[in-house]
């Protein structure tokens, strides 16, 4: 394609701890395109945004080790000098984060943010930086920008930050935005504008976004393609119209079950048993099986060997032992509308 | 700001009259007749009892309070007729051992204690804070590790001990500087530098050492921040973004630490001054204690606690120079 802005190949993060060492992701593959939205879901330790880090340089230091290939417009970044990566980051690729609080610095007025944005790749002065600025809070739907342009972060709303935080990071009108978690530590309403301005905003720029999120809503409203992760690995890589209604891993079942549904009616919502596995010594075998409720199913193989991520349908991946028709008996996809 | 270094006047006024009343008791507790002091060898009972009218030391400890309160506003004279001498305001009081007003021993011994803690401090603050950053920006390698060691040493040296060690080899053994004897900067730079270097390694040691550990220690937590990521993701080189962004976030607890220790630094850096010889306040103060000279200590006390008080009330202002989110009560 050759539209794509960013593809990882094989990308594996792990980390040397006192306990032993710590596979924080394995083997990850992912591409985006230009004005597409990729999802990457999952919950807490499942790896995404160690992932995301790693893909922006943001990973660094003797403990950690990354190995892998992640093309950017081109360019390999994993091996590439930091001052290359460095050079890049916020320049064409940017990052918003979960909490705008205390993402933003807490010391220094909003203008001086998002001016010092501007000119660490830019050569423009004070003033130039500062009514690219203005204009930006103007863009992300700030109403009194002067106002806000004085403030310090903390006096502003949750809210207000975040769209702060997203004027900071497109100032530059970078090709990719990694969006980690962007809406989770806001309102549900607030939530819904948020979303809504990034939409707004990658329109307008054709920004690829990545989106890390554990909230499926936000997925099925925003992405074009999911990548399911779990326990450092992705598990299931689908359009999103496909993992909606024909997803194909017993995970991604266990997921969709515990959303609530307004149609739903007195369905009780499924949680997935147990908690997330530890990543160090990771065991033989599927990462989920301890958790997965489908495993006497298959048999001894769930327990002994680590399931391919294989094709299951067009553009759709998962990694399970079940096989086709016992995923069908088990889930039969749903008619998509 | 301004309601606020009103307050801070009002409450520094009242804590200095507490402290001035606390120190007059206690040295009128001390089992010793001042009057008797205030005459040499060829001592009478006639001339101790005529100092004793003089200074007013006669009068009712309320009243002799009373008057050196007085005398810092209006001056005060002591003594009648032809004895009489004057001490003008603002007079803290006239030490009959030194034969000379208290303001003006101050005042002599202030800029010697000034040059002392400014020099110290700089050495300090520069070589703790830059050790500091460079230990947390190689935390856990040897060079984080060899900068923790050396703090640690730095810590355990009594800076009187590091006084004579310095005194001994550089100045005794091997005569690289002359041996320090005070002179006004104005008169001799030469001579007034080669007579400081010492007292300010001196003082610095055991100063760096703690603002060393107390800057890695902070800086540590500050790199552990969100918006340290952030700044990152912005591009920004890694210099700027500890520099900038790390190292103010961090650097609060610093200004207070800096604040209080110059100031008592100012209070007389007693032992130094004793070790090197320097005439300032905390020798001044030391005298005035094996002499039995009240209102020179008296003098000394009041100068040193309102040093410190006045570097609370500047570190409370930094603090919000520094950080947006405090407000001055």
């Amino acid at each position: 394609m050759s539209n794509q802005i960013l593809s990882v190949e094989n990308l594996s993060v792990s980390f040397k701890t006192e306990d032993g060492i710590v596979r924080a992701v394995s083997g990850l593959s992912y591409s985006v395109s230009a004005g597409k939205t990729l999802a990457v879901v999952g919950e807490s330790g499942s790896g995404k945004s160690v992932s995301s880090l790693a893909v922006m340089g943001l990973l660094s230091g003797s403990k950690v080790n990354i190995t892998g290939e992640v093309h950017f417009d081109g360019k390999q970044l994993i091996g590439a000098s930091p001052e290359e990566v460095r050079a890049l980051r916020g320049e064409d690729m940017a990052m918003i984060f979960q909490d705008p609080l205390s993402a933003l610095h807490p010391f220094y007025r909003i203008s001086a943010q998002l001016i010092e944005a501007v000119q660490v790749h830019r050569n423009l002065s004070n003033d130039e930086a500062e009514k690219l600025a203005g204009k930006m809070l103007d863009r992300v739907g700030i109403p009194s920008v002067d106002r806000v342009l004085r403030a310090y972060p903390h006096e502003l709303s949750g809210g207000m930050r975040q769209r702060v935080m997203i004027a900071m990071a497109l100032i530059n009108e970078p090709k990719l935005l990694i969006a980690d978690e962007p809406t989770t530590a806001l309102d549900v309403t607030v939530q819904a504008q948020i979303l809504e301005l990034l939409r707004n905003l990658q329109n307008d720029f054709n920004t690829a976004i990545v989106l890390i999120t554990h909230d499926l809503g936000v997925v099925a409203d925003m992405s074009d393609e999911v990548i399911v992760m779990y326990g450092g690995s992705a598990v299931e890589h689908a359009p999103v119209r496909e993992l909606f209604y024909s997803p194909q891993m017993p995970y991604t079942w266990g997921l969709l079950d515990s959303i609530p549904q307004i149609s739903g009616t007195d369905d009780r919502l499924e949680p997935i048993p147990g908690s997330p596995p530890s990543l160090i010594n990771v065991p033989a075998g599927c990462v989920f099986a301890p958790r997965c409720i489908h495993k006497s199913e298959v048999g001894e193989r769930c327990s002994t060997e680590y399931p391919e991520l294989l094709s299951v349908g067009v553009d759709h991946q998962a990694r399970c032992h079940l096989s086709t028709q016992q995923r069908n008996s088990i889930r039969p996809a749903k008619a998509s509308p | 700001m301004f309601p606020f270094i009103i307050r801070r006047l009002v409450q520094m006024t009242l804590m200095l009259i507490l402290l001035s009343i606390v120190t007059f008791l206690l040295f009128s507790a001390v089992p010793t007749d001042p009057a008797a002091l205030t005459c040499g060898k060829s001592c009478t009972p006639a001339i101790i009892a005529a100092n004793r009218v003089r200074l007013g030391l006669d009068q009712p400890l309320v009243v002799q309070y009373l008057d050196w309160f007085k005398g810092i506003f209006v001056g005060r004279t002591y003594g009648y007729g032809q004895a009489a001498f004057e001490c003008p305001a603002p007079c803290l009081g006239y030490s009959f051992r030194q034969g000379e007003n208290v303001t003006t021993l101050l005042a002599s011994a202030l800029p010697v204690t000034l040059y002392l803690a400014i020099g110290a401090f700089v050495l300090w603050m520069f070589g703790g804070i830059s050790s500091g950053i460079f230990a947390a920006l190689r935390r856990g390698r040897w060079q984080d590790r060899a900068i923790l060691g050396a703090t640690l040493i730095g810590y355990s040296l009594p800076t009187f001990f590091v006084g004579l060690v310095l005194l001994t080899f550089v100045v005794v053994r091997w005569n690289l500087l002359p041996y320090p004897s005070y002179v006004a900067p104005f008169d001799d730079i030469v001579g007034f530098l080669q007579t400081m270097i010492l007292p300010w390694i001196a003082v610095a040691v055991l100063n760096m050492a703690y603002y060393t550990r107390m800057t890695r220690s902070q800086m540590l937590d500050t790199l552990g921040n969100d918006f340290i990521r952030t700044a990152r993701a912005k591009g920004l080189p890694e210099r700027k973004v500890i520099r900038k962004h790390a190292f103010r976030a961090g650097v609060t607890p610093i200004v207070t630490s800096a604040g209080l220790d110059f100031a008592g630094l100012l209070g007389g850096a007693v032992i130094t001054e004793s070790v090197f010889g320097l005439p300032g306040v905390g020798r001044l103060a030391v005298d005035s204690v094996r002499q039995y000279d009240l209102p020179v200590l008296l003098g000394t006390t009041l100068l040193a606690a309102s040093v410190v008080i006045i570097a609370m009330a500047i570190v409370e202002i930094l603090y919000v120079l520094i950080d947006p989110r405090v407000k001055l009560q």
